[in-house]
């Protein structure tokens, strides 16, 4: 492979992880946060999509540069009114229970959430690539990009790393959910509301989940069962990250997309591999993830 | 003595009238259960074949069903994975008891159910799955083919290819990873190696199924060059693909071949470019050169498109063949049973080489040996044509199924093997456009 094949790869690489991580991060947020491992993160995700491609189709006849905050109106919608119901609603009737029952009931959301996907949107691919048509394509090395893939894309991934970085670390909001996460009995003592922290991180995590799928919207088609792909493929960014680890999953999602890249220039047929082998190797390696820390037991 | 009377009267008659005996009593319904994928991508085929069995359905009943007698549907979805598909199909046949079964849309699923219907002896009829080798592996007695299979299917697409861009050096490949991704591929190559054996494969490339993203795939391509790119892709992979490659301008540097990129048509729209080669995995197009100004198939088009916003596709024909195929078993039975009812195992006597004409494309005949369906080949180029806002096809080529299918107890990759480079040369007729 010469350097000239390695930059398209490299590119490409970046372009697909810029994706992954935005899907992977609200997981691993929620996870970090509620301890919950959040099935329906694949039906956000899924929704976020189905929802910006309408919303994008319906407000692009009157200006196509619309439809950029027509994706983004449409993952907070989906992120306060899909996550905000099932944390309000699902999840905190369960709080206190076994861990179990919150997987059990997120795979009930997912499930339903599925369905009424089909019901809403109906089973026949849906494509709004209105807002990738807008910008130019680039040319590396002869090989045409384009600019919403290598540019944009890696943009809002990178926008949302240092977003909510600066947000959990440098503001009294973010002091507040770390706080709660670290020991909620004592962070609830000193007066924090931890039910609104909850409530606002697992709508922060949706409207991620739900980000990823409407940036997505543009230039894949919607599909049903598009949701369990891609809750297959965040759970083992989560995990090799290190559940809970923002860090971890941009690099994670990085290390994915890189050799996924690569993988599909050299040995094409190791494609579908790529994330499991990965996760495997690094779970043999480090059981807690890539950047997670082994937990004392509370007794 | 009144009794021995009675009973002599009684014998009698029934001696008059032979046939009285061996009549079934006309049932008050003809149930089917179909199969198709309602729920996950492959519901992209299913929802509009289920649509069309609705449809049809109702349509034969209006005129007194088939016989005399109404149909009834009893759907189950193939999306519900295969235990569940198979114990799903067992209730339908034992508990709800119906006469004939169309199963399925995927080859997994036919792979299943097929041993299935032998054991339950229950007529069944594969409407839509393509893996040639469920046949020819093994002769059944109450399963039936009612189209074509893989085989037919690519040999055509690859013809076509031979006959309009004979000069091509190299090809890539990007299917879908799973069954027929990799046997479309296997026979698409076995066929192009025995026919242009001076051809480079420069890439084999096999995205997950249901992958969100080809821009690595396209990237490659890009770099590489090929002269012609085959796709046997579906649904919303092969929308996916098609827009991706065409937002980066692969479309227009490599060649590109739609295997079976019928169905995708109407959707892609305008970003659907001119000039990509298309199979239809039958002989059926909504605007069929044959067909188009027949009053009944245009009627039967419209009316789709009134119930579901679209023009049919290729499963909603496959499922119109099956209906097809019953009615005229059906009549054929009725017809040798001197117009009586006829038993289950006197309808699978009459089904195998039967010959039935849909109206929608030429005759299918359901081959006696192996009871595979032997139905024509529609392949075509995309154009634009005023007065539509997605491309139609142009070109249309109709391969004869006599010629391009297996003989019967031959393997398809073994008959692909012995194809000679003169093969191409075939008499096929070509339709244009408008």
């Amino acid at each position: 492979m010469n350097s000239t094949l390695a930059i398209l790869a490299i590119l490409d690489g970046i372009s697909y992880a810029a994706l992954v991580f935005l899907v992977s991060v609200g997981l691993s947020l929620i996870f970090g946060v509620l301890r919950v491992v959040n099935v329906a993160h694949g039906s956000l995700y899924a929704f976020g999509a189905y929802l910006a491609a309408t919303f994008s189709l319906a407000i692009a006849p009157i200006s196509p540069w619309l439809t950029y905050p027509a994706l983004l109106a449409a993952s907070i919608v989906i992120g306060i009114v899909c996550g905000g119901f099932i944390e309000r609603f699902l999840l905190r009737p369960l709080s206190g229970q076994e861990d179990v029952l919150q997987l059990l009931i997120t795979f009930a959301a997912f499930m339903i959430m599925d369905n009424l996907q089909r019901l809403i949107w109906g089973v026949q691919p849906i494509f709004a690539a209105e807002p990738l048509r807008l910008l130019p394509n680039v040319a590396v090395f002869g090989v045409s990009y384009t600019s919403y893939q290598v540019i944009l894309l890696p943009g809002v991934a990178l926008a949302t790393l240092f977003g909510l970085r600066y947000f959990l670390r440098r503001t009294l909001s973010g002091a507040v959910i770390l706080a709660v996460t670290e020991d909620r009995e004592a962070s609830t003592a000193i007066g924090i509301d931890a039910k609104r922290v909850y409530f606002v991180t697992f709508v922060i995590g949706a409207s991620l989940a739900a980000l990823g799928g409407a940036l997505a919207s543009p230039t894949t088609s919607l599909v049903p069962g598009m949701g369990a792909d891609m809750i297959v493929l965040s759970f083992a960014v989560a995990a090799t990250a290190g559940l809970g680890q923002i860090e971890g999953t941009a690099l994670t999602a990085l290390m994915i997309g890189l050799t996924r890249a690569f993988v599909i220039y050299l040995q094409p047929e190791f494609e579908v591999l790529v994330p499991y082998l990965l996760m495997v190797l690094v779970l043999l390696v480090r059981p807690f993830g890539l950047f997670g820390a082994v937990q004392v037991r509370k007794i | 003595m009144q009794f021995l009377k009675a009973a002599v009267v009684a014998g009698l008659v029934v001696a008059a009238f032979p046939g009285t005996s061996l009549a079934q009593s006309k049932p008050s319904e003809l149930k089917i259960g179909i199969t198709t994928f309602l729920s996950g991508p492959a519901s992209v085929f299913g929802v509009p074949a289920k649509a069309a069995a609705e449809m049809i359905a109702e349509d034969l009943n209006k005129k007194g069903g088939i016989g005399g007698v109404p149909v009834k549907l009893s759907f189950i979805d193939e999306g519900a994975g295969g235990e569940a598909l198979v114990s799903n199909y067992r209730r339908v046949v034992q508990d709800e008891k119906v006469d004939a079964t169309f199963a399925s849309i995927s080859s997994g699923s036919c792979t299943q159910l097929v041993p299935v219907a032998e054991d339950l002896k229950v007529m069944n009829f594969m409407w839509d799955c393509g893996a040639a080798s469920i046949l020819e592996t093994k002769k059944y007695r109450y399963n039936f083919r009612t189209q074509a299979n893989g085989t037919p299917e690519m040999l055509a697409v690859l013809l076509y290819l031979l006959k309009t861009k004979p000069d091509f050096k190299t090809i890539a490949v990007v299917n879908q990873d799973y069954a027929w991704g990799r046997e479309s591929w296997e026979i698409f190559s076995t066929a192009l190696k025995a026919m242009k054996p001076d051809v480079q494969v420069v890439a084999e490339l096999f995205p997950k199924f249901g992958a969100p993203d080809y821009s690595t795939e396209v990237s490659r391509l890009l770099a590489l060059r090929p002269d012609v790119v085959l796709t046997t892709s579906w649904g919303g992979d092969l929308d996916t693909l098609v827009r991706q490659a065409g937002q980066r301008g692969l479309l227009q540097q490599s060649t590109f071949v739609l295997g079976i990129g019928e169905s995708s048509i109407q959707r892609l729209g305008k970003d659907l470019p001119e000039g990509l080669i298309v199979g239809a995995r039958g002989d059926h197009w909504f605007l069929h050169p044959e067909k188009k100004n027949d009053a009944a198939f245009k009627a039967f088009n419209e009316a789709f498109k009134a119930k579901t916003g679209a023009w049919p596709i290729y499963p909603v024909y496959h499922m119109a063949q099956a209906f097809k195929a019953l009615q005229t078993a059906y009549d054929k039975a009725i017809k040798s049973n001197g117009g009586n009812w006829p038993t289950r195992e006197q309808v699978v006597d009459a089904t195998a080489g039967t010959e039935f004409a849909t109206g929608f494309g030429r005759p299918i005949t359901l081959r006696p040996e192996d009871n595979q369906g032997l139905e024509a080949q529609l392949v075509g180029v995309t154009k634009s044509v005023p007065g539509y806002d997605f491309k139609l096809l142009d070109n249309i080529m109709i391969f004869d199924p006599k010629t391009i299918t297996n003989p019967a107890g031959v393997r398809s990759v073994e008959w692909l093997k012995t194809l000679k480079p003169d093969f191409v040369k075939m008499d096929v007729p070509t339709f244009k456009a408008q």
